[in-house]
């Protein structure tokens, strides 16, 4: 009908029209992508400063975290010729955004997603030369080891530095003390045994026994999987399956047992009947007000959980099954990055180490942020009120260092493992609809097909 | 997307008379004329060239290509096409979308023609007007509003189990949109409200364009209200039925923000949709040239479906 309608010159200037637009993205996507300098890493002989001219830093944080603000506060009260221009984000948008952000116009400081892909594209600088002028390589090793990427920017967990944290967090269980009295708990279970027993008592006593999220593309149940995980079995294979190390798999014995003794939870009743649909949100909240007993997750609650639960809240790491095993917890520190054309990176790693290494900083890291401050051992540690959940997670931290058993989360093993295999295949567990052996065969063959290109 | 497709039919119904009187001037000016007129439309042409067609062959290019957004591509010809046919957990995608044409098409177009007749025999009453404001007012809700509004009523401890659980029915109770059999039907539902008040107003206003004296001609005859309803109302909405069939059809196949905002997708991929699922490839897992090739075969699929329903009404109608 249209084509009936339309005179001839019509449709000619419809297809120039046409053509121009197309033309107008003919060359292949990508061809047009900033060159990043060869990442070599900074060879500064001297460590680098922020100098004394006006300088400002250009910031991406992730909104409702206020730590890297106070941080910027502090700093600039310190060294006055450096002011900041920050910009935030949800970390969604961040994780979004970030690759675009840093091609497109490249911050000094930036709150970071999962490194790999952004090393890939040559979007991040190698701080490889910078922990040397400061000093960082004599850290504990498990704290940067997350962000270092082997040459090739496959295999996680060696290789150069290519960010750095702003501190570290720490998992485990927290529990809420009231409950805990009722059901006649009086210390931490020591052995996984013991936490099952604790876990039964609770059910019996009609108290619920875990509080924890599964619902939407957030599939919590990993945080109790991955302790099982390392409950039943040593930390290093699952980091290596994590860092994408070649020939590592998450289908072994020792973890099926671990998914076989979470299925067991599930089929007991142990969580929540609707925790398909229950979201982060709605786990605190529903804890907060005293509605389950365990709840497994990070310690960037502590602060929340000592203000808003005050003394009633407490915190223990999983533990082993062996009575006396050594312990584990997902361990990873909170990622920031200096973009690889980034304008002041020297002034951004002097920051990073300050963060680190300064005693006024180190106190607002762990009164803000509620987790353990980077840095070397022994450095300066301020003083937190006894009792509190703050105290307990900040000494977890120095006994998973003594046990080596500081694990990245196995949902960080690719992009999309979390919401496109942990996640449904967690909640098809929950309905019954998954095995244990199904949950670790489908996860590990998600894997190899995404950690193999696309 | 939704601009061309009920746009080609209504247009041209009403620019053909127009047409024709302007006739005469046919040998004289149609040139210049024509000229003049295209550049009365250069402005709009030039948007919708740079900011729809382009984007659509833009899509088209990169779903040509295996790409990660920023780095360098690689030509995978009709590759990403392959994958999004036999690739389960893409395709299955795209059946919850032919899925939910039930709760969004169906169930709307169906109960708002039964709700614009109701209301249009009461037509003078202040209720009428209250039960239009309320019926409408899904849809000046924003859509994530609404979602949030939708997840708190239908968890386990919302209104709807409340309510079934005062009525006796506990025992059905449940978290409807974290159960894997009723996560689907419960997006939808959450669909259908929100599209029934745009059916219901459109119907409502076609209704009052139909001639008075039919009616009374009807009940002359003896009709009841059934009677008037099939032979008089129904064959008089053709139109605008098929503007509604085709607008929810097409929002049940693009379906993006009530899933995102309910179940984003979950449980267990039971309410993933193409919209979701081009978003999570683009912007989550960096697979610019699979998602791009699942965008053009959603186009297509509206177009398939939208384009045959155009063409239904308007071989009857003229």
């Amino acid at each position: 009908m249209s084509r009936r309608a339309r005179p001839r010159w019509h449709t000619a200037a419809l297809v120039v029209i046409t053509g121009g637009t197309l033309a107008a993205g003919c060359a292949a996507p990508g061809s047009d992508a900033p060159k990043a300098e060869p990442a070599t890493g900074t060879s500064a002989s001297t460590a680098p400063a922020c100098g004394t001219a006006p300088v400002t830093l250009k910031a991406y944080f992730e909104t409702g975290f206020p730590l890297p603000k106070a941080l910027t506060t502090e700093f600039t009260k310190q060294h006055p010729n450096v002011t900041w221009n920050i910009r935030e984000d949800q970390f969604a948008v961040i994780t979004q955004n970030a690759p675009r952000v840093l091609a497109d116009d490249p911050p000094d400081l930036m709150r970071l997603p999962q490194v790999s892909e952004l090393v890939k594209d040559d979007l991040l600088k190698n701080m490889d030369g910078y922990a040397k002028a400061f000093g960082w390589d004599a850290w504990p090793a498990s704290q940067l080891q997350q962000m270092r990427l082997a040459p090739g920017g496959k295999t996680r967990g060696e290789g150069s530095l290519y960010a750095m944290g702003l501190n570290f967090s720490m998992t485990g269980v927290f529990y809420n003390k009231k409950l805990a009295a009722r059901i006649g708990m009086s210390a931490p279970p020591t052995t996984l045994a013991g936490l099952d027993d604790l876990l039964a008592k609770a059910k019996a006593a009609g108290v619920d026994p875990i509080a924890q999220f599964n619902g939407g593309a957030t599939g919590g149940l990993a945080f109790p999987l991955q302790n099982l995980m390392a409950a039943y079995g040593p930390a290093a294979p699952i980091n290596d399956w994590i860092f994408q190390k070649p020939g590592a798999t998450i289908d072994t014995p020792s973890n099926l047992q671990a998914a076989r003794h979470l299925e067991k939870w599930i089929k007991a009743g142990y969580f929540w009947k609707d925790v398909n649909a229950v979201d982060y949100a709605t786990m605190m909240s529903r804890f907060i007000g005293g509605k389950g007993l365990f709840m497994f997750d990070g310690d960037w609650e502590s602060g929340n959980l000592d203000k808003q639960m005050a003394g009633d809240a407490g915190f223990f790491l999983m533990p082993s099954a062996q009575d006396g095993g050594k312990l584990a917890a997902m361990s990873a520190p909170l990622v920031f990055g200096v973009g690889a054309r980034a304008k002041n990176a020297d002034c951004a790693a002097f920051f990073l180490n300050w963060v680190a290494t300064d005693s006024k900083a180190r106190d607002i890291t762990v009164e803000v942020g509620g987790s353990h401050p980077m840095g070397p051992a022994g450095a300066h540690m301020p003083a937190v009120k006894p009792g509190t959940v703050t105290e307990s997670t900040l000494a977890a931290g120095a006994k998973i260092v003594e046990d080596n058993g500081a694990m990245d989360f196995i949902a960080n093993a690719t992009g999309a493992i979390y919401a496109k295999s942990w996640t449904p295949n967690l909640q098809k567990m929950v309905a019954g609809q998954q095995t244990p052996e199904g949950l670790l065969t489908a996860v590990q063959g998600d894997y190899t097909s995404q950690a193999g290109g696309n | 997307m939704t601009g061309p497709i009920p746009g080609t039919g209504v247009d041209l119904a009403e620019s053909r008379p127009a047409a024709r009187t302007r006739s005469p001037l046919r040998r004289h000016g149609l040139r210049r004329a024509g000229l003049v007129g295209w550049l009365f439309i250069l402005p709009a042409l030039a948007f919708y060239a740079v900011f729809v067609l382009r984007p659509i062959l833009v899509t088209f290019q990169y779903s040509l290509y295996t790409w990660d957004g920023i780095g360098p591509s690689t030509w995978a010809g009709f590759g990403n096409y392959v994958k999004v046919f036999t690739d389960p957990g893409l395709f299955a995608s795209i059946l919850n979308a032919v899925k939910l044409i039930v709760f969004f098409s169906a169930i709307p177009v169906v109960l708002g023609l039964a709700i614009a007749s109701t209301i249009r025999r009461i037509a003078t009453s202040r209720l009428a007007l209250v039960a239009r404001t309320v019926i409408f007012l899904p849809q000046v809700i924003p859509l994530v509003a609404a979602g949030i509004a939708w997840s708190w009523l239908l968890s386990s401890t919302g209104v709807v189990n409340q309510v079934l659980t005062y009525l006796g029915l506990g025992g059905i109770t449940r978290a409807w949109l974290g159960d894997f059999s009723t996560a689907l039907p419960a997006v939808g539902v959450i669909g259908a409200w929100v599209l029934l008040g745009l059916c219901t107003l459109l119907l409502l206003a076609g209704m009052s364009k139909i001639d008075p004296a039919l009616f009374e001609a009807a009940r002359l005859d003896g009709a009841g209200p059934m009677r008037e309803f099939l032979s008089i109302v129904l064959p008089s909405l053709r139109q605008e039925i098929a503007v509604c069939v085709t607008v929810t059809v097409i929002a049940a196949l693009a379906s993006f923000d009530i899933v995102y905002i309910s179940t984003q997708g979950g449980p267990g991929n039971a309410t993933m949709v193409p919209g979701l699922e081009i978003y999570y490839l683009a912007f989550s897992e960096r697979r610019v040239g699979v998602a791009s090739a699942l965008a053009v075969v959603l186009m297509l699929l509206v177009i398939a479906v939208a384009l045959p329903i155009q063409r239904l009404t308007r071989d009857r109608s003229s």
